[in-house]
């Protein structure tokens, strides 16, 4: 085996030269920020067209999106990179297993925005909390906040739409997750999971845990910064075209189209909005953007948020991944208890305000 | 030395491979590399996040796409 030169390790930059490093991104990412508006509008007052036109207006709200969207992205990926790195599907199995319902849904939920979850590993997840003792209702209340509550969703709520919408984006999602899972724990279906789950049931071993144990606060930013990689490779396109459409809308369709077909009085526009979310696919990112742009025209928010959830919690790719360990009759309550839920917030929301 | 990448051949599952592979011609280490995409032996192996990483039947690593320093090491 033959050692080579670029092996011979440098010496590593010390802990403290990261934190002022981040500390000093945070200060200027805080300045850059409080300058997008002017950015934006200098931007525009470059371009051959009248400001106050729709293309004029279109423009603005595309150069001051964009930037704020992928600004406030990067910050919060990051620092969830780093809070992630303290958890992991492991310690987050050890905590619910033996969990009774109830208190282990509450927990479950939380613990779904927190843990580090992708997908593709949902199969994996699924059979290894079933296989330790997780209650399957408590596994539920996991595998529907992970995707639905995520710091992506989130922050675009809180940069495009504001934050009351986002915090209740956020307690309304977490509720759904923990109601849908306690129901379904309640319906006691385990004997309809794929028979090969039921038969690793008993016997998995659990590995232990591996290197998320004893990370350095140092491995921890670069878990963050990869986080903030990996999550700007897959969704930069979904914002800018997500962005581009919500400018059209907001430029040019309008207003009172958009109170007829989704106000609040089509009581018929909030099932329409979630059976039209199912089948569509796009990671939160996309969808966002044309939120908030039916927002400004009018659309009802009970609507819109239903939308959102079907959306991003009942996705036609994640169900047939569960395929390989749900049977369809099981995947059917799903979809019926969580789109019930998704339901009734859209129903509450534009009956009350 | 047998390497197994656990993973339903996701983007990240194929880097894994690609990493162990360099990592392997990089030190000349005699490695076999196969692709798990099979559910039921990834669940085996106890492993709840993909890509994993499976050294002569032990798992060593989980979650994440390993990096080449990491998968350097475990071919010595």
């Amino acid at each position: 085996m033959t050692m080579q030169a670029q092996e011979i390790p440098k010496t590593p930059t010390p802990a403290w030269v990261w934190s002022a490093g981040v500390a000093a991104f945070v200060a200027l990412w805080w300045l850059v920020y409080g300058q997008l508006i002017p950015f934006s509008e200098w931007l525009v007052g470059l371009l051959p067209v009248d400001r106050a036109s729709h293309t004029g207006e279109a423009l603005a709200f595309f150069f001051y999106d964009v930037p704020k969207v992928m600004m406030l992205l990067a910050l919060i990926v990051f620092a969830m990179g780093v809070v992630r790195s303290f958890f992991s599907p492991e310690k987050t199995r050890a905590m619910l297993s033996g969990k009774r319902e109830g208190v282990g849904n509450v927990l479950s939920a939380s613990l779904g925005i927190l843990t580090p979850f992708c997908s593709c590993s949902a199969v994996p997840l699924f059979i290894g909390f079933v296989s330790a003792g997780v209650p399957l209702g408590v596994t539920f209340s996991f595998l529907i906040a992970a995707p639905m509550v995520n710091e992506v969703a989130l922050v675009l709520l809180v940069g495009l739409v504001g934050w009351q919408v986002a915090v209740t984006y956020l307690v309304f999602g977490l509720s759904i997750a923990i109601v849908a899972g306690f129901i379904i724990g309640k319906l006691n279906l385990e004997g309809w999971l794929q028979p090969w789950v039921r038969d690793i049931h008993a016997g998995a071993s659990a590995p232990t845990d591996l290197e998320s144990a004893r990370l350095t606060w140092v491995e921890r930013y670069k878990l963050g910064i990869e986080a903030v990689r990996e999550i700007f490779g897959k969704v930069w396109m979904w914002i800018i075209l997500g962005i581009g459409l919500g400018a059209l809308i907001h430029g040019y369709v309008p207003q009172d189209l958009m109170v007829r077909i989704m106000g609040a009085e089509a009581w018929w526009s909030v099932p329409a909005a979630v059976a039209m979310g199912i089948p569509m696919y796009t990671n939160a990112a996309g969808v966002i953007p044309i939120v908030e742009a039916l927002l400004g025209k009018g659309a009802a928010l009970g609507t819109v948020l239903a939308f959102m959830m079907a959306v991003i919690a009942l996705s036609l790719p994640e169900m047939l991944i569960l395929r390989q360990v749900l049977t369809l009759r099981l995947i059917a309550v799903f979809i019926g208890v969580v789109g019930g839920g998704i339901l009734s917030v859209g129903f509450l929301f534009n009956f009350l305000f | 030395m047998e390497i197994k990448v656990l993973g339903p051949g996701c983007a990240k599952c194929k880097a894994t491979v690609d990493v162990l592979t360099r990592a392997a011609a990089d030190t000349g280490a005699a490695v076999t590399i196969t692709k798990i995409e099979d559910m039921r032996e990834i669940v085996g192996y106890g492993v709840m996040s993909t890509p994993g990483v499976v050294i002569d039947g032990k798992v060593v690593h989980v979650g994440s796409v390993p990096t080449q320093e990491q998968a350097g090491a475990w071919m010595k």
